[in-house]
């Protein structure tokens, strides 16, 4: 089944983002744990780039689709048009000197790669698709 | 959207977290903190017990106040989390750089402690 979602680049809609994944994971009787670590990777995913990408205009949209069926992996996709910012490229600093730097990111690319199975990114006709993949436990 | 509410209890600053903490309400959480160390309180516990969802946002905040804390002699124990919460925590590893307890009992004893 498919699922998609219009989001303004607030980050006031983070929690829309956040109900709209749990809802759709719900319905399929995914494993608990798993739905509450892949909104948390979705909503890492959608702040930065509302942030980083889009300055938070609310004005700028980007979708956000998932794929569920039972059996196969979970399929998140985020599509914008916005710059490009391929996680994969960016190696985390450790644990220890984010707090020696009193850094408040880097955190949340560290979440995404750890919950996440993979992490593509895709460009074409002027937009660029996101992948997240994650196998997950059916109830 | 997250409410905060502090409270002392044994000469200790109680914040207490209720709902959810992401990139629009980290902000919150930083305040709520940098206003108990400015008004001199050296023991923080930060109950958990209705914290709902916390992101990277949330978890950077606890991160920043390590070295300043460290070089004030200021002690921070945080209780209560949900099995979700506490896992968000456990991927990143910071239980080895935070103090978590399981309940407000136990973290007065192990703020005693540190």
């Amino acid at each position: 089944m498919n699922y998609k979602y219009n989001v303004g680049c607030s980050i006031e809609n983070l929690k829309g983002v956040r109900d709209f994944i749990r809802g759709a994971l719900k319905e399929h009787n995914v494993a608990e744990l798993q739905i509450s670590e892949m909104v948390l990777a979705l909503d890492e995913m959608c702040s930065n780039l509302m942030i980083h990408a889009h300055q938070c205009n609310p004005d700028e949209l980007f979708e956000l689709h998932i794929k569920v069926d039972k059996g196969n992996p979970v399929v998140f996709e985020i599509i914008d048009d916005g710059t490009t910012f391929d996680i994969n490229q960016f190696s985390e600093p450790a644990l220890g000197n984010l707090v020696h730097e009193k850094r408040k990111g880097g955190l949340g690319i560290r979440l995404v790669k750890s919950i996440m199975d993979k992490i593509e990114y895709q460009h074409s006709s002027g937009k660029n698709i996101c992948r997240l993949t994650k196998t997950v436990e059916f109830k | 959207m997250i409410h905060i509410k502090r409270l002392q209890e044994d000469g200790a600053d109680v914040i207490a977290l209720i709902g959810e903490i992401d990139a629009s309400s980290s902000i919150e959480l930083d305040l709520a903190i940098a206003k108990s160390v400015g008004e001199g309180f050296t023991k923080i516990l930060v109950d958990c017990s209705s914290l709902e969802y916390i992101s990277s946002a949330g978890l950077g905040v606890f991160m920043s106040y390590i070295e300043e804390f460290k070089d004030k002699n200021i002690k921070m124990v945080l209780f209560g989390m949900n099995e979700k919460v506490a896992n968000t925590f456990e991927i990143l590893g910071l239980y080895e750089l935070l103090t978590i307890g399981k309940d407000k009992v136990q973290a007065k004893k192990m703020i005693n402690e540190l």
